[in-house]
């Protein structure tokens, strides 16, 4: 007789998406309710607590660790860390579109709930463990940032990255799910554990193959990965600056959540070619493309193109070492990038007239604190030392180079030259030149100051002490290679009747 | 995967041969035999037996694909109340509270684009924002 009514350890297991979605839900109530400037306030302040909340539940989600569901959810260590780091970032991005949503003039009910939602879809993608639901929650994730991508509806160029995000974007899904379906077809199961014993037992069939190649596709493309990077640009450029700061690190987290969870638990045949080309051509094209860029939201869409390569290294490495620095990797790159978004966001001004490079020159004598932020996330972009982009660099670069890959560390520390002089370039222009015309840069408010300071701690956090996260990421690696193989009941029955 | 994995599936193959060649046929056959003294009656589109009237890609009000787009949405979720009624009396009470819950979301969604005005016909544009 299997067990047909969940327990309540399974509802504490996915807790922290149940309380998002219930705040989610009280938002969008309240949203008709409100007058403009109200829901602006009343909302916000809403959402901000409930990240937090989404945040205290993850925590105390890592105290009852084990399978959930009839095994469609796992919690470990793995899943805590990436719970933790999304619904952090969602709460610092939620404090930087309170300022925003008002110089922009846009209604904030629609664009808070959405947050929350595509915030569940985010953190349960880091604890599924079942491609179906994987899929489900890829799709909650994607379906909110493509309607968030066109909430600037004055400006023509959001609509234009919604649409395009949109139609790419069910595209590259439509891969993934083909992909699973093959996968199904050669294993004959859904549940990553049943896929992994299955192929080690009965051998690799051919269509296993095809099946990692299309599920690759699919991700690829969340992660803005060469050869599936062509949106990132244009749809960065369009949506809202704090929207671009979730899709970059939030989305971009979950989606190598996944990715980790089905290269590395699975073991995936036939990954390590897919990923080195795929990590070699994101950090080269990347970084080139971004060198002629004069708009810094697109320059800063190329970076995340490079920063998505440099991340790949990780995962051509061998397990142990590169499933914690990739770990590493996704919070410091969410710390400096939420950071440097939200500086954009804030001098961008109404209808986000000012994000060429030019608009920024002397923004170091305009307001000395704007300029010394960005530089301090730009530097971290780089991987100068003592902030977290250095030991994120490191830990890549040297998991690569234990596993023997010199020439993949050798063109990724060729980028990181290449990358420092557009990274630089804005610096130079912030500090060095003179201000043209007349930009009158608002003060920072508290919420963005907040955004701001939590953003800088967290870099140089992470840029001083590794230590604790690079143990807790190692710790979850080990969890994730050999995972509760004996733990699993038999094959997943479906839970009532015979069906 | 069985060894006669893709030969199962023949059947199939023929079958799409088979409707391919069918209707590929028809047309091309009718190409070759049929007739053809065409009038400008026969010429005009065909429209129910009535004379058409104006442009196919004439405008309609948002309205039309919202309340489309409603319909959809709610019909799909209505949709999952039939596995569930079947299988009600296996999932005991269990199953009933949870159904509650299912739909009090749906009709949070319900509430929603109520007082947003989506239904309501008279208005040109929503008291409270657009949607």
């Amino acid at each position: 007789m299997t067990q047909t009514i969940p327990q309540v350890a399974d509802y504490i297991r996915i807790l922290p998406e149940l309380v998002l979605a219930f705040f989610g839900l009280v938002v969008m109530v309240l949203d008709p309710l409100l007058d403009d400037e109200g829901s602006r306030k009343t909302l916000g302040g809403i959402a901000l607590l409930g990240a937090l909340c989404g945040l205290g539940a993850s925590l105390w989600m890592a105290q009852s660790p084990g399978l959930a569901f009839w095994n469609m959810v796992r919690v470990d260590s793995f899943s805590v860390f990436f719970h933790v780091l999304i619904t952090a970032i969602v709460a610092v991005v939620i404090l930087t579109s309170y300022e925003y949503m008002a110089v922009q003039r846009i209604r904030a009910g629609e664009y808070y709930g959405l947050i929350l939602f595509g915030a569940v879809g985010m953190t349960l993608m880091s604890s599924a463990v079942e491609l179906v639901l994987i899929f489900i929650a890829l799709e909650i994730s994607s379906i909110s940032s493509y309607v968030l991508a066109g909430f600037r509806r004055r400006e023509a160029s959001s609509s234009e990255s919604s649409l395009k995000y949109f139609l790419l974007g069910s595209f590259a899904t439509a891969f993934f799910l083909y992909g699973v379906a093959l996968m199904f077809g050669a294993t004959g199961s859904t549940n990553i554990t049943a896929i992994s014993q299955a192929l080690q037992a009965k051998g690799v069939p051919r269509l296993a193959y095809v099946a990692v190649a299309l599920m690759f596709v699919g991700l690829g493309f969340k992660v803005a990965s060469a050869p599936f990077h062509v949106w990132t640009p244009d749809v960065y450029e369009g949506a809202p600056a704090p929207i671009v700061a979730l899709m970059s690190t939030g989305s971009k987290a979950a989606a190598f959540a996944v990715l980790l969870r089905v290269m590395f638990e699975i073991n995936t045949p036939g990954r390590f070619w897919l990923i080195w080309v795929s990590a070699a051509l994101s950090m080269t094209l990347g970084n080139l493309s971004a060198l002629v860029q004069d708009n810094v939201k697109r320059l800063l869409a190329y970076s995340s193109i490079a920063h998505a390569g440099y991340l790949l290294v990780a995962f051509a490495a061998q397990p142990g070492p590169g499933i914690s620095a990739a770990m590493f990797y996704t919070a410091s790159y969410a710390a400096m990038n939420v950071g440097a978004f939200a500086v954009v966001s804030h001098f961008a001004g109404a209808e986000e007239r000012y994000v060429t490079l030019a608009d920024y020159a002397g923004l170091g004598r305009r307001s000395p604190l704007l300029a010394a932020t960005l530089t301090i996330f730009l530097l971290s972009l780089i991987g100068i030392p003592i902030t977290g982009g250095f030991f994120a660099k490191f830990y890549v670069f040297s998991a690569a180079l234990k596993s023997g890959l010199v020439w993949l560390t050798l063109i990724g520390l060729l980028n990181s030259a290449i990358g420092a002089y557009y990274y630089l370039r804005i610096i130079v222009m912030m500090y060095m030149r003179e201000p043209k015309g007349e930009i009158t840069v608002r003060r920072i408010p508290a919420s963005l100051g907040v955004a701001l300071a939590l953003s800088v701690l967290a870099t140089l956090y992470l840029g001083v002490l590794p230590g604790r996260v690079l143990d807790f990421a190692l710790r979850s690696a080990t969890q994730l290679m050999q995972p509760h193989r004996a733990a699993i009941t038999p094959a997943p029955t479906p839970p009532v009747g015979t069906m | 995967m069985p060894e006669n994995y893709i030969v199962r599936y023949l059947p199939l193959l023929f079958h799409m041969l088979i409707a391919a060649v069918l209707a590929g046929g028809m047309v091309v056959l009718s190409y070759f035999v049929g007739y053809r003294r065409p009038t400008r009656a026969k010429m005009s589109p065909y429209e129910c037996g009535m004379t058409p009237v104006g442009d196919a890609r004439g405008r309609f009000s948002v309205k039309f694909y919202l309340v489309a787009m409603l319909f959809i949405l709610f019909d799909v979720e209505a949709v999952f109340l039939y596995p569930w009624a079947v299988i009600l009396r296996q999932l005991k009470m269990f199953g009933f509270y949870e159904m509650m819950v299912y739909i009090g979301i749906v009709l949070v969604g319900l509430f929603y684009v109520w007082k947003k005005g989506v239904l309501d016909w008279n208005q040109t544009s929503t008291r409270r924002g657009t949607i």
